[in-house]
């Protein structure tokens, strides 16, 4: 691929990147290194480049995650209205923790910063839905919904 | 003092699906009036007399910022509008967005006929994805509408990184790389996005515009204090009966925004601006909000009696440490320092000079770290040093006490 002299001087095909890498992560679940050397190599990027910006963001992954991604918000409003308890109370329905994906691949389980939901906390999302208002007794009935 | 709502008038009035609801609302009339002869140096003057300042928590004359970036050589000039709403406690961006995006449209359309830019970008958070089917659409509908002749408005996402919010850092992660922050200057006015002149304006910042060309920065002068014009949006949460958005004229008190809005009983203390924002102890909570005392990005966060000091910073200090973009020295190892310090001190487990220790790290981060992150990071720790002392050392001399308890096998 011939790149313009424009996009060598400001390298501005680059910007593409981050939107590859999470459109992979939404496909795929996770961002692979065959997918790295691949999208290296159509960027004129080093792999170590590429490798890097992946690892940057909280939201990409390496490994492969479950089919739905559970992010607890752990940050302080959340906290104070009793996020650990949803924290727990996940564990249980699950068996797993955070930073731990099911035995059958349906669940990973993570904690996150602030979500920006802190008037509806204690709240989590799961993969772009945000829910609010948790209480123990929510958490079935949500967990459920997800195949 | 009650609300004062000029920014969030429309919002549950309109619907953010349908412009024409806007457009009813006296919707894109600040830009018309701008088209029939108003010219980008008379917006900038105008922008420069309201005394806005930027409403992401560093508050930067915002006029200011665009005659900067007027004036800057390059013929490409970028229009960022900051969605990377990261800042514990603070959700009134996602609010602004979810009800009315068209405010923020129009005026990042005005920023950009101001600096004199033809590109644009809304920098929207990994976390905010569910807004951005509803925000391309009305980025669509504003289009559709020929509002957007000579500007292409991007939408770019965030992956799930707090320092992102940090102007460089945002910029960096624009243009594809790991979203560290940049040595400065150059500042983003002269060398921005892909190293072009480029205006960064915070959402609440940008919908402040059509207000202010619409009816007068004299209209607006008359809002707010000496140094802080206009309104806010404070995002309240915590030990609240009812957390939410509300917007006040900035010098509105603390305690009447927590107490007879929030519904806050038994405070302890109420942090202001987020995670690195200052403290205020229950006994201070008379106070002004304002750019002259604090404010920040507008979160307000409350804490009873119940809760405990040290724990509340040790898990700041954690979120810093993790959200730290690595770069320089002081920042990514010294909130990991202070996190271990008070980490120590949650587990019962202190030493004698934790407290020494963490003050000389506060000083050292605060003069040496390269952005606002690992500058203001000492601010919850060291606020509460000043506050509740006590509480950091019983804690130290009861694990003093007890360690030598196990010492003698009591």
């Amino acid at each position: 691929m011939e790149r313009s002299q424009r996009d060598l001087v400001t390298g501005e095909k680059r910007e593409f990147l981050l939107r590859m890498l999470k459109e992979e992560q939404a496909e795929a679940g996770y961002v692979s290194r065959e997918f790295m050397v691949q999208t290296a190599e159509s960027l004129h990027l080093s792999l170590g480049t590429v490798y890097g910006v992946t690892t940057f963001y909280s939201f990409l992954s390496t490994e492969p995650l479950g089919r739905h991604v559970i992010r607890v918000c752990k940050s302080v409003p959340c906290f104070l209205r009793n996020a650990g308890m949803i924290i727990e109370c996940i564990r249980d329905e699950l068996g797993i923790g955070p930073g731990e994906t099911t035995a059958d691949g349906r669940f990973s389980f993570e904690l996150t910063n602030c979500i920006g939901a802190c008037d509806q906390a204690p709240a989590m999302l799961i993969d772009d839905e945000v829910y609010g208002y948790l209480t123990p007794g929510k958490i079935s009935e949500i967990l459920k919904s997800y195949d | 003092m009650p609300e004062k709502r000029i920014l969030l008038k429309n919002c549950e009035k309109i619907d953010p699906g349908d412009i024409v609801t806007y457009l009813n609302q006296g919707g894109f009339k600040a830009l018309e009036k701008i088209r029939e002869g108003i010219s980008p140096g008379e917006v900038i003057k105008e922008v420069k007399a309201s005394g806005l300042r930027g409403r992401g928590g560093a508050g930067f004359p915002c006029g200011l910022k665009w005659e900067f970036t007027r004036e800057a050589k390059g013929e490409e000039k970028y229009v960022i509008c900051n969605a990377d709403e990261g800042e514990v406690g603070t959700f009134k961006d996602r609010y602004i967005l979810q009800h009315n995006p068209f405010s923020v449209i129009e005026g990042i359309i005005i920023a950009a006929y101001a600096v004199g830019a033809k590109g644009a970008y809304i920098y929207l958070r990994g976390e905010y994805h569910y807004l951005l089917d509803s925000l391309a659409k009305a980025i669509e509908q504003v289009k559709e509408k020929g509002f957007l002749q000579d500007l292409d408005i991007q939408i770019q996402e965030g992956a799930g990184s707090y320092v992102c919010g940090e102007e460089s850092a945002l910029m960096n992660s624009i243009e594809g790389k790991r979203g560290e922050v940049r040595y400065r200057p150059p500042f983003p006015a002269t060398s921005g996005l892909f190293g072009r002149p480029t205006v960064i304006n915070n959402v609440e910042t940008l919908m402040n515009i059509p207000h202010i060309i619409l009816n007068g920065s004299k209209w607006y002068r008359e809002l707010g204090t000496e140094q802080s014009k206009g309104t806010k949006l404070f995002c309240v949460s915590g030990d609240v009966e009812r957390p939410g958005v509300y917007e006040m004229e900035l010098g509105c008190d603390l305690k009447e925004l927590v107490v007879d809005i929030g519904g806050a009983k038994d405070i302890k203390m109420v942090q202001v601006g987020g995670s690195t924002g200052k403290i205020i102890p229950s006994n201070m909570i008379e106070m002004p909000l304002c750019y002259e005392t604090v404010l920040g990005s507008g979160a307000v966060t409350v804490f009873d009696n119940s809760r405990d000091v040290i724990e509340f910073v040790y898990r700041t200090m954690e979120f810093l440490n993790e959200e730290s973009c690595g770069k320089c020295v002081p920042c990514r190892e010294g909130t990991e320092v202070m996190m271990e310090i008070l980490g120590r001190l949650v587990k019962g487990e202190g030493v004698e000079g934790d407290i020494t220790a963490l003050e000389e790290l506060s000083n050292a981060m605060m003069l040496s770290s390269m952005c606002g992150l690992g500058q203001t990071a000492p601010i919850p720790v060291l606020d509460t040093l000043k506050y509740f002392r006590e509480e950091y050392e019983n804690c130290i001399k009861q694990s003093v006490f007890l360690r030598g308890l196990k010492a003698i096998n009591v």
